[in-house]
């Protein structure tokens, strides 16, 4: 009875043995790698994980997600205390630039990484915004957003203008809203802000960025800036802003009642438009280059490999990225199923970039973001850019609401910013 | 059943092992952050760096945060709103709590409720909702006061174009004022009944006799009987009024508004840190708040204090 006992313990002990052995040689084997993105980029890696398995079916993808604020909140408290760090993680352009300040993440010039010999393959300004002041590239670019102008064909028919004359320059696009507001009513845009923004940002030197030249010198008085106010107190005075900001209720109620005539944007705001935000206004809308020649970024999302994520994990994790970003089905499904616009040129010779888009009217658009693609120039990023956009959006306000004068606003800004410029 | 003696807890360690649940969730929740933050106001701190990239600058975070016209900005923000929100609470509560105690019996608890429930009602839902009901052009605060423009005399005193409570700088302060008074006008009628509750009916009753009227025994007994809860209650309004975050942040799309007209001290911190990426600013501003909640606590504390030669 003791012996029978005994064999049954000694066979149920082998067994162990054997498990135990076979489940550490499958975690030898198994390796996974961790993905921490924000919709939607989780969604384009979680498609393109069949396409990683068929060159490496024993590395797992684990893809970690957050709301968009929250995954960046995230990254910057897992990049502070070196804890809690994916392999690779999903930075929007914004964050890029603010974490190219710091050391946390690598700097993929470097071997064993060596993105230099792939920079070509790239839209050049998305390489540009992830490349530091110390000529450190520290993110690898996976969908861009080339600036557009949308507008309402309907709209514009009616008061007889044409796409010329909305966008051969800023002061033909203004007196077009004249006329499209005079014989239909509708607003020219959602808010006098919507063109400032672009409007800072044509003209800037080499050297220079938003707010702040390379030696942190505040630039907010430049004639840019003076030039942008001027513009958009027009817009004020003339009423041909609806005075509603982006993503409110209604911004989106003022799409779906063709109350608003055009919107700056990235290309992929007709996707948004077409799928939630105005489905209904499907064929009215097309798509132009932004007025005067100004080619601007609007967003774009890249990928980075923080110097305290597990070293083991780095070579793959590097691989996991040059296939995201330089495979070209991984990159033509992330544009057909998101509407994530290639950072990778070989992708611009496919035959997708020629079809017709319905929404736009059969228009063929994404020609047209393809040529803005190539013009953007990348602007230097300064760590104080996010509090300058606030300091200059209040000024703006105060000159549109309370009839501020421009130059004593500006100058107000100059103040503010010069006390932070070398923080 | 007896324990060995072996696994038995000495009674010397025995508290300390009871208790230690609290103390290690405290040390870790409470004194790590504040002794990490106090550390932080003398350091700058690029976060994405990690934790060596500290660097000691002295008292340049004060330094800086004193000189910065957007700090005193968020304290007058701050304190415009603890006045306006603040006062009207006790105010209200007082009569309300004498009131509900000296009038309802049966139904008291409910009434109680009813005032309480704000208090824990969720900020988020609250924000949402009050988000709907000052919308400028669907919002039902604004449809009120249409409807209130066609009757006779009053109209007059109404606006007549519908009013942008969020957006323009001038009205965001008192709609998020309107909000903290509501959440908060039921947690001090609850506070002010339990103070009630202890007052001896003998003393109205001895009152009564002495030909005294209700508003006699209100002002010469119940307010003097109320004056520790008041204290009480005033400090709780001052601290939570200074502290001021999740209604206007939710309210303002976390960005305090246009012309930052209601960004607290609390959301400017904040926004410091997670949007402008100053940690050792932020930290220095936020014992720089902690000195201002301090001083007015104690001020608050002298207003209180018994006076006279009995005293």
């Amino acid at each position: 009875m003791w012996l029978e006992g005994q064999r049954y313990f000694s066979c149920g002990a082998l067994a162990l043995a054997v498990m135990i052995g076979l489940m550490q040689a499958d975690a030898l084997a198994r390796q996974t790698l961790t993905v921490a993105a924000f919709p939607a980029v989780d969604e384009i890696v979680k498609a393109a994980i069949p396409v990683w398995k068929r060159s490496h079916p024993e590395v797992d993808i684990k893809v970690v997600s957050r709301q968009f604020g929250d995954h960046h909140i995230a990254m910057t408290t897992a990049l502070s205390t070196s804890f809690h760090l994916p392999d690779i993680m999903a930075l929007e352009v914004g964050y890029v630039g603010r974490f190219a300040q710091g050391g946390g993440l690598e700097d993929l010039s470097r071997p064993p990484f060596g993105i230099s010999q792939h920079v070509n393959h790239y839209v050049p300004y998305a390489v540009q915004q992830a490349t530091s002041r110390k000529g450190t590239i520290i993110a690898v670019p996976t969908d861009v957003g080339p600036g557009t102008l949308l507008y309402r064909a309907d709209l514009l028919a009616r008061s007889g203008v044409s796409e010329a004359e909305l966008t051969r320059s800023w002061d033909s696009y203004v007196a077009a809203g004249a006329k499209i507001k005079a014989s239909t009513g509708a607003y020219l845009l959602a808010h006098a802000r919507d063109m400032k923004d672009i409007v800072i940002r044509t003209g800037i030197q080499p050297g220079e960025g938003l707010y702040f030249d390379s030696r942190s010198q505040v630039l907010v008085t430049s004639p840019r800036f003076v030039r942008a106010f001027e513009l958009a107190r027009q817009i004020r005075q003339k009423r041909l802003d609806a005075k509603v900001l982006a993503w409110s209720n209604e911004w989106s109620e003022g799409f779906k009642r063709g109350s608003i005539a055009t919107q700056m944007s990235g290309a992929w705001l007709s996707g948004h438009l077409s799928n939630w935000l105005a489905p209904s206004t499907r064929g009215l809308w097309r798509a132009a280059q932004l007025p005067e020649n100004a080619f601007a970024a609007f967003g774009g999302t890249f990928f980075a490999i923080a110097k305290g994520a597990p070293a083991a994990n780095k070579p793959l994790a590097w691989e996991f990225i040059r296939l995201m970003t330089l495979n070209r089905e991984v990159q033509l499904n992330a544009f057909k199923s998101q509407d994530a616009f290639p950072a990778l040129l070989e992708t611009y010779n496919d035959p997708f970039f020629d079809q017709t888009i319905a929404f736009l009217g059969g228009q063929k658009a994404r020609q047209v973001w393809r040529e803005a693609a190539r013009h953007i120039n990348a602007v230097t990023v300064h760590k104080q850019d996010a509090f300058a956009e606030e300091v200059i959006n209040t000024e703006l306000d105060k000159v549109l609401d309370r009839g501020k004068d421009i130059r004593v606003a500006l100058a107000d800004a100059e103040r503010l910013l010069k006390q932070r410029a070398l923080r | 059943m007896m324990i060995p003696t072996a696994r038995r807890i000495s009674p010397t360690w025995a508290p300390y092992l009871f208790i230690s649940p609290f103390l290690i969730l405290f040390a870790v929740f409470g004194v790590f952050p504040l002794a990490f933050s106090l550390y932080l106001a003398f350091q700058t701190w690029e976060p994405t760096s990690g934790l060596a990239a500290m660097q000691y600058v002295g008292v340049d975070n004060f330094a800086f945060a004193l000189r910065d016209e957007w700090f005193w900005k968020s304290l007058k923000n701050t304190a415009w709103l603890a006045v306006a929100s603040g006062l009207p609470q006790h105010l209200v509560a007082i009569p309300l709590a004498y009131f509900i105690h000296s009038s309802f019996t049966r139904l008291r608890n409910g009434v109680v409720g009813a005032y309480f429930m704000p208090y824990i009602t969720s900020t988020v839902a609250i924000a949402i909702l009050f988000s709907s009901l000052f919308s400028t052009d669907y919002g039902l605060i604004n449809i009120g006061l249409q409807a209130m423009c066609q009757v006779p005399v009053l109209g007059w005193f109404m606006p007549q174009d519908p009013t942008d409570w969020l957006g323009q700088p001038e009205n965001i302060k008192p709609a998020i004022a309107i909000i903290v008074f509501w959440r908060y006008v039921g947690f001090n009628v609850v506070l002010y009944l339990a103070a009630l509750q202890t007052i001896p009916k003998d003393i109205y009753e001895a009152a009564t006799m002495d030909g005294a009227s209700r508003m006699q025994q209100f002002w010469h007994i119940t307010l003097p009987s109320l004056k520790p809860m008041i204290f009480f209650g005033v400090t709780l309004s001052v601290i939570g009024g200074l502290q001021l975050f999740e209604e206007p942040f939710i309210l303002t799309g976390g960005r305090g508004g246009s012309d930052q007209a209601g960004m607290t001290t609390a959301i400017y911190l904040y926004r410091m840190a997670f949007d402008f990426n100053d940690f050792g600013a932020a930290s220095a501003m936020s014992w720089l708040l902690f000195i201002v909640v301090a001083i007015l606590t104690w001020l608050t504390n002298r207003a209180f204090r018994p006076r006279g030669p009995s005293a």
